[in-house]
């Protein structure tokens, strides 16, 4: 365990609520400093947490930069943060994106400037709160903050429907939560009856050594939740409306952040506290994010508008996530990890891309475009550049993450594996499709004629994108190597940790066998 | 000791209650000498003081265990407990009432001295383990509040509300009191310790009477805590009653049914806990359901608080279910937290109301994050801890009464109370809808923007954070309290 003197992941979480506080007494009507200031604090906030990366031990098998305090130490809550090769991949993630949003935003959003950067500070802290927390109520809590501020993004200044998709935000997310809770409490109170120990820290959980049928239990609810937050199939259906009606950054964070925390997760929660179940939940989940897959690519091969195209297209890119973390080989846990971080980035930039063209246009309907490319050739540059990342084009990074999750799907199941790699072929066809439709051919709208291309705002913030884009793509053993550790770990962990249990099992149907024969050796 | 003689010296163990006494019998006076905003003032400031002093005196008390006027009446940690409550509430009810009732033409000597007898008859009730007092206090306390009630004279709505609470309200003193009668008539003894001992040398016991009795106890304060089904009353009595005392109401009414409620069942009836709990399962769950799924269409917002009140009355009852002693405490500090988030609604509830008409419409909350934001902000504050949204105490309060729950695996009554906080969800959303995504609709009413709705609505959004966030202090108390039953 590297011990810091400085608690840098305390300081990562708070630092963004701290300027938050700050900004709710800067006056509303300087709305010029409170961009720069909050454009400051997220540039802070990623400077202070780019060290993370390169102090990271590539070689530790524990959490690392932990920080523990008790909080509650009777009731076995401790304030717990730590993080290990995922998470710190994903806060990465988070406050780069949260830069990035802070840039997309500097002339979206022209009302309620101040509410709006107070809303995007407390959100940062949530999600790198729920990325470091270790103990289940601390995350808990910190899983149920994100809700409030991307509920009031959506809500606020979101499209026309926004209040229905933000109120339906709202209560699937609540809905699937509050069954994780009882799932949590049912656990804590099953560890103490078993060791006496009060305690709600995962990594003393993942010892509990928990009888089948509560296991299944308790991994449904936790699933749920999780799953209706990735979202996987049958559990999608806020998705396409929260991201159509969002603002721009509200997609961008919301596709590229948030929706990783429900596959998080799984790979932190739901899996290893409960692997026995997890595994014999493989053929589901695996056939649920197969489904997820093709009918995600289906529907958003049919879509007319570019932002519901595109979230119809998250719940695609996440069933290659759910299936690569379903696999469990390290192909498809490291193909799936990886790709939670292309998504963020591709689909990050690609709602970023139609959050530019519609603040020229003001529509993001499919029709209303064609022949963009001509007026505005930077921009078509771009779009396409991040159009290839996300259909997996060998060279970016969506490539690397795709196939190894396709590699480890075929290894532990070919039928899967067979029926996931028809989604690439989908995926090819309906982005293309929608690109061919917007850029190419002529322009056959008097208003598309005369369109701006990009200002250097604008190129600064999708240059970073696809920087990141060929990066991943080229050299994604910088990244490989920080979770290889972990992910190792990880599987080995779950693998001993589920024959454990199938011994177990047998041993609890062994004597019953024995016992039944000696029954019928008696009758005879 | 012969039984008629009461030492003196007995009497410093119930200050508080004599200070109340003293000063309300003051106020009385004032209120018969002088009228007029100047009288309605000084009996406000007043009552505030008094009630200060009061709780200086109970605070004084705590940690002290005894017995006093011959078992009747016991000062004990967790009736110490319960008095400070009531005396927080009636502190920031007085605050609020002091512009409130002024703006209303109800302030005056009689209100503050109405307030501070309901405040004894809570005390009176909460403080007893005989079933005589706990009766009279219960008495002491509703009577007071029918006449609240009933304040808005000129106002039908609050009229009928006075008059519905009041004939309600007696039958369900008559059930209460005759549950007492059938259990004396059962075993002769009406001191709830005393009945414990009984039933613990008299196991296994059972007689038709005492069950019948014990059912009516169950009717009594089910309908003081506003448990589904005897909870017709409360949308109507809560809706036509003047504001503050829809908050008196609410919070302190209810907090002292549950304290005298779980006082005599967990002292006394623990042995029977299977009998009893499978009815109070079926309400609870009914309480929750009924109350959030009619809260869900309401239009008004001072109903919707109403029935969100009954639902929370079904959150306390699923710990209450479990008859778990020791973790009684998650009822104490759920009702600690429930009373400040609702003061603290009904404070903007009130600033928000027009003078004269007690009704508050969804609508006129509209817009209200644009035209007054601290407003707004304090609201979405209340809201969201009514919602059991982290890190606000009511999360604190339903993650531990749930978890009381899934502790004596009733894990599908946790279920249930989860989802139907998640159906909870939903409306308190809605009004924090109102009040940031819609435009303000119509001509936006005046709001009553005065210092003291201010520094009410801070001290309960300081409750609620401090009770979330570092819940453990309150824990301690509250578990401190309810050592009286182990």
């Amino acid at each position: 365990m590297t011990v810091m003197s400085v608690p840098i992941l305390s300081f990562l979480i708070y630092f963004p609520l701290l300027g938050a506080v700050i900004l709710l007494f800067a006056n509303r009507r300087n709305s010029l400093f409170i961009k720069v200031f909050t454009l400051v604090i997220s540039l802070v906030e990623l400077a202070a947490s780019i060290p993370l990366f390169f102090k990271f031990d590539d070689a530790a098998k524990t959490m690392q930069f932990v920080e523990k305090a008790d909080w509650f130490p009777e009731w076995g809550i401790s304030y717990l943060l730590g993080i290990d090769g995922i998470s710190l991949l994903l806060v990465l993630l988070t406050t780069f994106l949260t830069v990035i949003c802070v840039l997309c935003s500097w002339k979206a959003i022209e009302e309620r400037v101040k509410e709006y950067y107070i809303t995007f500070l407390f959100l940062e802290t949530a999600m790198i709160g729920t990325l470091c927390a270790l103990d289940l109520v601390l995350f808990y809590v910190f899983w149920e903050l994100m809700l409030i501020p991307m509920y009031l993004l959506i809500g606020v200044w979101g499209g026309p429907r926004r209040i229905y998709a933000a109120i339906k935000f709202f209560l699937f997310t609540m809905a699937g939560s509050v069954l994780m809770l009882v799932a949590i409490l049912t656990l804590y109170f099953y560890y103490y009856n078993a060791t006496g120990i009060y305690t709600f820290s995962v990594l003393e959980l993942y010892k509990a050594s928990i009888p089948i049928v509560k296991q299944y239990w308790l991994f449904g609810a936790f699933a749920l939740s999780f799953a209706i937050k990735v979202p996987m199939f049958p559990v999608h259906t806020w998705l396409p409306d929260a991201h159509t009606e969002a603002p721009t950054a509200g997609s961008v964070i919301l596709a590229g952040v948030l929706l990783k925390m429900g596959t998080y997760g799984f790979i932190r929660f739901a899996i290893p506290l409960f692997p026995a179940a997890a595994i014999d939940a493989v053929p589901l989940m695996s056939v649920l994010a197969v489904i997820g897959i093709i009918y995600g690519a289906i529907v958003s091969m049919m879509q007319p508008d570019l932002k519901r195209l595109i979230a119809f297209s998250s719940v695609s890119h996440l069933g290659y996530v759910m299936l690569g973390i379903f696999a469990f080989n390290m192909q498809g846990v490291q193909g799936g990890i990886y790709q939670m971080l292309n998504h963020g980035i591709s689909t990050g930039g690609l709602f970023l891309i139609v959050g530019m063209i519609y603040e020229r246009r003001h529509t993001r309907m499919i029709s209303d475009f064609g022949g963009i490319a001509k007026v505005m050739p930077i921009f078509a540059v771009f779009f396409m550049i991040i159009t290839l990342s996300s259909i997996a084009l060998p060279g970016t990074n969506g490539f690397v993450g795709e196939f190894l999750i396709l590699l480890g799907a075929f290894k532990s199941n070919v039928v899967y594996g067979t029926l996931a790699t028809t989604g690439v072929i989908l995926g090819a066809v309906y982005m293309l499709w929608m690109f061919q439709r917007v850029m190419f051919g002529v322009v056959t709208r008097e208003e598309n004629k005369n369109l701006k291309d990009l200002g250097g705002r604008e190129i600064l913030i999708l240059v970073s994108m696809v920087f990141f884009i060929v990066l991943m793509g080229v050299y994604p053993k910088m990244f490989f190597k920080k979770m290889d550790t972990t992910v190792v770990e990880y599987l080995a962990f779950v693998k001993s940790k589920s024959a454990q249990y199938r011994v177990l099992e047998q041993n609890t149907v062994a004597p019953r066998v024995a016992r039944e024969d000696a029954n019928t050796n008696l009758t005879r | 000791m012969d039984a008629s003689i009461i030492p003196a010296c007995e009497f410093r163990w119930i200050m508080p209650e004599i200070m109340l006494t003293g000063w309300a019998l003051l106020l009385l006076i004032i209120g018969g000498l002088t009228k007029g905003p100047v009288a309605s003032k000084i009996s406000g400031v007043l009552c505030v003081v008094g009630s200060i002093f009061a709780l200086f005196f109970t605070l004084n008390l705590w940690g002290t265990n005894l017995d006093v006027f011959n078992q009747l009446y016991s000062i004990d940690s967790y009736g110490t407990f319960f008095k400070v409550l009531f005396l927080c509430i009636l502190i920031l009810v007085s605050i609020v009432s002091l512009r409130y009732a002024d703006r209303e033409g109800i302030g005056s000597g009689e209100y503050y001295a109405l307030l501070m007898f309901g405040v004894l008859g809570m005390m009176v009730m909460t403080s007893s383990h005989h079933f005589i007092t706990i009766f009279i206090g219960l008495e002491v306390m509703s009577l007071s509040i029918y006449v609240l009630c009933g304040l808005l004279r000129g106002n039908a709505t609050s009229v009928e509300a006075s008059l519905k609470y009041f004939l309600l309200g007696a039958f369900a003193t008559a059930f209460l009191l005759y549950g007492m009668a059938m259990i004396y008539g059962s075993t002769g003894i009406l001191d709830v310790v005393e009945l414990k001992k009984y039933f613990l040398l008299k196991q296994p016991f059972s007689a038709t009477m005492f069950v019948i009795g014990l059912g009516f106890l169950i009717v009594g304060f089910g309908f003081k805590i506003a448990s589904v089904p005897f909870h017709m009353w409360t949308p109507d009595v809560y809706q036509g009653a003047p504001t503050s005392i829809t908050a008196y109401m609410a919070t302190g009414v209810k907090a002292a049914a549950f304290g005298a409620l779980i006082r005599v069942f967990f002292t006394a009836f623990i042995p029977f806990q299977f009998g009893w709990s499978e009815i109070i399962w079926v309400l609870a769950v009914l309480t929750m359901c009924v109350g959030n799924i009619t809260a869900l269409v309401q239009q008004d917002v001072k109903r919707m608080l109403a029935y969100s009140s009954i639902a929370h009355a079904g959150y306390i009852l699923v710990a209450f279910i479990t008859a778990d002693r020791a973790l009684a405490s998650s009822m104490l500090y759920y009702l600690m937290a429930y009373s400040f988030m609702n003061i603290g609604a009904f404070t903007v509830v009130i600033a928000l109301e027009k003078k004269g008409d007690n009704n508050s419409d969804i609508d006129s909350f509209a817009g209200l994050g644009v035209r007054h934001p601290f407003y707004a902000l304090c609201m979405s504050i209340f809201l969201l801890s009514l919602a059991g949204v982290p890190p606000l105490a009511g999360f604190m309060g339903k993650f531990y009464v749930f978890s009381t729950a899934v502790k004596a695996q009733y894990y599908w009554l946790a279920v249930i109370g989860f989802l139907n906080s998640a159906v909870a969800a939903y409306y308190y959303l809605r009004v924090m809808m109102y009040m940031y995504f819609k435009e303000t609709i119509g001509e936006p009413g005046t709001i009553d923007k005065a210092p003291q709705y201010g520094l009410v609505m801070v001290i309960c959004i300081w409750a609620l954070l401090h009770m979330g966030i570092f819940p453990k202090t309150f824990l301690t108390i509250a578990q401190k309290a309810v050592g009286i039953f182990s």
